[in-house]
């Protein structure tokens, strides 16, 4: 199925969780945040959020700026 | 140095700074750059702003928290690029969560791309819901003083007016503006955009603003670490000049010589 990942189209297994995804991105141990639907979604609820088709996922990170 | 001015110090939100200077951490030609001109601004509280993270590129890119480690630095994430109250509340969950619960976040919410001057009305708004969230909000708004005593009443923990728009180098447009704004105030008040050379921190200090935030004037100088340490003497030396209270200013002239002892 695909999902839109941080506005680009990402194909993921079916039944997927968000700490499957960050795992599969290469991104644990680094410093982000994630939002799925423009909600907020909490480290601690990574394993308990079920990724649906066309859900929209944003992982942030902090960069430069004034 | 007298002992008042060696103890004075800022406090936002409760905890105490040394350095009345802000600085954003954009613009700089790299990382190293970066920490430098930081470093050499004696700045303690430093923004950041929050963006997508590259998927799959760039993994071994020093991210911006590894040179500015929150341990040493009080970050303060910025709301930069957002022009309505929800991109801003989001912007600063995300952030709150990037900083483990750190809950302090500077509010900008833009109204206009031309000139980035504030949407009040939605600062407005953005501010009573992220206070309500219990977030520490200091505010980036324009230098009306009616708003900024709304945003002090709402419970923003500082209020920063603008100098002139957002990397503009104008200096101070409306100095009795930010004046009657630091004498309505029981928060700190900061400068925040607009300045362009050490005069125009020294200015704001002057005016009796408890700090400056700044970013372009450090980093687009030809040379951003000297003028990180030029910013840093014009801050102390106006915070100085400040409590030392200036002289009044006169029309004409007033000898400084004695005229008693005269032998001509």
């Amino acid at each position: 199925m695909n999902i839109l990942l941080n506005g680009a189209p990402h194909e993921i297994a079916d039944d997927l969780c968000l700490a499957d995804l960050i795992a599969q991105l290469d991104l644990i141990g680094q410093r982000f945040a994630v939002e799925v639907n423009a909600e907020l979604v909490p480290r601690s609820r990574f394993a308990e959020c079920h990724l649906i088709s066309g859900d929209r996922v944003e992982i942030i990170q902090a960069v430069g700026g004034g | 140095m007298s002992s008042s001015s060696s103890t004075d110090s800022l406090v936002i939100a409760g905890r105490t700074y040394r350095s009345r200077l802000l600085v954003g951490t954009g613009k700089y030609k790299d990382m190293d750059e970066t920490a430098r001109a930081i470093d050499a601004s004696g700045a303690e509280i430093v923004t950041i702003a929050v963006r997508r993270t590259n998927i799959g590129q760039n993994n071994d890119e020093p991210n911006i928290l590894d040179v500015l480690p929150p341990e040493r630095y009080t970050i303060l994430p910025n709301t930069a690029g957002c022009y309505d109250v929800d991109t801003a509340v989001r912007t600063c969950r995300l952030a709150r969560e990037l900083l483990d619960g750190h809950n302090l976040v500077k509010l900008e919410v833009l109204g206009d791309e031309k000139t980035l001057f504030p949407d009040v009305m939605a600062t407005l708004k953005a501010a009573e819901i992220l206070v309500k969230d219990d977030f520490q909000v200091m505010v980036y708004t324009n230098d009306d003083p009616i708003v900024a005593r709304e945003l002090e009443a709402l419970g923003c923990v500082a209020v920063m007016p603008l100098a002139a728009p957002i990397g503009s180098g104008l200096g101070i447009r409306n100095p009795l503006n930010i004046r009657t704004i630091v004498e309505n105030a029981k928060v700190p008040i900061l400068v925040d955009a607009g300045v362009g050379t050490a005069s125009d921190a020294a200015v704001a200090m002057e005016l009796g603003c408890d700090g400056v935030l700044m970013n372009t004037a450090i980093a687009a100088a030809k040379n951003p670490v000297l003028m990180a340490s030029a910013m840093r003497k014009a801050i102390e030396a106006g915070r100085e000049a400040f409590l030392a209270g200036r002289m009044p200013a006169k029309r004409f002239a007033s000898a400084s010589s004695p005229i008693e002892g005269l032998f001509f």
